[in-house]
C-alpha cells in the first residue's frame, strides 16, 4: 500500500492540510478549514484518520471541530467544554491528545483539562486539575492562561503529564482524579533569589516524551531545557551548547529516546527571532549531553521569524520527517531527521500548530 | 398560538449549522427562549450564543426591537430579535 502524508497545520486564521507521499518532496495544499477560526492545535487518529481541530473565535467562543472524511467536511462541538456558571468562562481550546484507549483530552483557557469519551462529541471536566491547592498562584504568560501541553503515557491510561502557563507541569497516575506538580529541577530566573526553584509557577513551554521510554521526559521552558528519566519527578538542565536557553517547541523523534530537535529563539526580551536572524534546528542524538545545529537550506540572514510551541513535528517514516511552521506562515520540511531543509508552503497566516499523520492506502 | 417571532442570525454564526437560514420564525416570549429554540432546531447554536457566565458572548449583541437585549429581554408576539456580530480582527 502506498504511504500517505499529511501535515495538519492551525494557524491563526483556520486549519489548513498538505498531503503528500512518503518522499515528502512534492506537497499540495487544502484549506483554510474551520471557518478560518483560530486552530490552535490539529491532530489526527492514525488508526481512522479522524481529525479534530482545537479552537475559539472571538465571536462564538470554543470549539473542537472533527472531520473524519480527511478535511474534506467538519462539525464541530463544544458540548460540556465549560466551566461552571459564574467561572471565567473558556475562551479557547489550545491543546488536544489521544490517549492509549481512545479518550481524547482537550486543554482549554483559562486554564483546565477536559476529557471526551465519545470522540468528541460530548466533554467533561477534569474538576481535580482546576481544584489543586496551587490554582490561586497560576498566572497567564503571554499566550494566556493556557494548558498548552498533555503527554498520554502510551499504555496507560490512568497516566498523563500536562503543561500549564504560566503554573508548570502537572502528572496524575489516576486517570485525573488527583494531581502533583513534576517541577523539581525547573527554574523561574524571574523569580527573587532563593525562590527560583519552587514546586509549581514553572513557566513550561513544551513538553515531548522519548519514544518507548514514558520516563523519559524533555521540557523546554521559558527558563532553560531540561531532561527527566523519572517521569517528571526530577528534572536536569540539558540547555549547555545551545544557543540560548529560551525556545517553544521539543519534540521527539518516533523511535529514539535520545534523539530530540529544538527550535531555540534569541531571548524572551530580545525580539524571540532566529539567533543572529539565521535560522536553525537544533538537535541532540545523546537526550542532550550534546547538540547540533542544522541549516542546511534554511535561511540564514533577514530571519526574523519565530516558531511558536505546538508549531513542529516529526513524523513516524524512517528516516523521520521534521516540519516546523514559522510566525510569518512558512512551512519548512525535512525528510532527513533535520539534515536538510525545504520551504514547503509560504504565505500561510501565522501557523500556531504543525503535526504529521502518515497514513496507508 | 400567539405570532411568532422572527429572528435575524449573522452569516458567519449560520454557515457553522448547515442548513440554518438567516433569518428564523420563533414562538419565544424572551431572548433566552427564543436561544433555546435556536438549540433545539440546532443542537451547539446556544454555545456559539452564550458563554457559561451565562451571558451574551462577549463580542456578540442581540437587539429586539431595535434596542440593546439581555437574555432577559422579552419578546413581542410577531416581533423582531437581531443578532449582529462585533466589526472586528486584523
Amino acid at each position: 500500500m502506498a504511504t500517505r502524508m499529511m501535515l495538519l497545520v492551525g494557524t491563526k486564521k483556520g486549519a489548513f492540510i498538505l498531503e503528500g507521499d512518503a518522499a515528502r518532496r512534492d506537497w499540495s495544499l487544502r484549506g483554510p478549514f474551520c471557518e478560518t477560526w483560530p486552530i490552535n492545535q490539529v491532530i489526527a487518529d492514525p488508526k481512522t484518520g479522524t481529525i479534530w481541530a482545537a479552537g475559539g473565535n472571538e465571536w462564538f467562543g470554543p470549539a473542537v471541530w472533527r472531520s473524519t472524511d480527511g478535511g474534506a467536511s467538519w462539525t464541530h462541538s463544544s458540548a460540556g467544554l465549560a466551566y461552571a456558571a459564574g467561572e471565567t468562562p473558556i475562551k479557547s481550546a489550545w491543546s488536544l491528545a489521544l490517549g492509549p484507549t481512545g479518550t481524547l483530552w482537550a486543554g482549554v483557557e483559562p486554564a483546565g483539562l477536559f476529557r471526551s469519551d465519545d470522540g468528541g462529541d460530548n466533554w467533561t471536566h477534569v474538576t481535580a486539575l482546576t481544584e489543586h491547592p496551587s490554582r490561586a498562584d497560576w498566572q497567564p504568560g503571554g499566550g494566556g492562561m493556557i494548558l498548552h501541553g498533555i503527554l498520554p503515557h502510551p499504555t496507560d491510561p490512568d497516566r498523563l503529564w500536562v503543561a500549564i502557563s504560566v503554573a508548570g507541569v502537572f502528572a496524575t497516575e489516576d486517570g485525573g482524579a488527583s494531581w502533583a506538580p513534576r517541577n523539581r529541577g525547573t527554574r523561574q530566573d524571574y523569580a527573587p533569589e532563593g525562590e527560583r526553584y519552587p514546586e509549581h509557577g514553572q513557566c513550561v513551554h513544551a513538553l515531548a516524551m522519548g519514544a518507548g521510554n514514558p520516563d523519559r521526559l524533555y521540557q523546554q521552558n521559558h527558563c532553560g531545557m531540561y531532561r527527566s528519566d523519572d517521569g517528571g519527578r526530577g528534572w536536569t538542565s540539558i540547555e549547555a551548547g545551545l544557543p540560548s536557553s529560551f525556545g517553544f517547541p521539543a519534540v521527539a523523534h518516533p523511535r529514539d529516546p535520545d534523539t530530540l530537535f529544538l527550535l531555540p529563539l534569541n531571548g524572551d526580551q530580545a525580539g524571540r527571532f532566529m539567533p543572529d536572524a539565521a535560522a536553525a534546528v537544533w538537535r541532540t542524538r545523546d537526550a542532550g549531553a550534546s547538540w547540533q545545529a542544522l541549516r542546511q537550506g534554511l535561511p540564514q540572514a533577514s530571519a526574523y521569524f519565530g516558531v511558536l510551541r505546538q508549531a513542529m513535528a516529526a513524523d513516524t517514516l524512517e528516516p523521520a520527517g521534521v516540519y516546523f511552521g514559522t510566525s510569518g506562515g512558512a512551512l519548512f520540511a525535512s525528510a532527513d531527521e533535520g539534515e536538510a531543509w525545504s520551504c514547503i508552503a509560504e504565505h500561510l497566516p501565522t501557523i500556531l500548530s504543525v503535526e504529521a499523520l502518515v497514513r496507508d492506502g | 398560538m400567539a405570532e411568532p417571532a422572527c429572528v435575524f442570525l449573522p452569516d458567519a454564526l449560520v454557515r457553522l449549522f448547515p442548513g440554518a437560514p438567516r433569518q428564523v420564525a420563533v414562538n419565544a416570549g424572551s431572548v433566552a427562549e427564543a436561544i433555546a429554540e435556536l438549540e433545539r432546531r440546532w443542537p451547539g447554536m446556544a454555545d456559539r450564543l452564550c458563554d457559561s457566565s451565562p451571558a451574551i458572548r462577549r463580542h456578540l449583541k442581540i437587539f429586539v426591537e431595535g434596542e440593546r437585549a439581555g437574555l432577559d429581554t422579552p419578546i413581542r408576539p410577531g416581533g423582531e430579535m437581531l443578532v449582529m456580530t462585533a466589526v472586528s480582527g486584523g
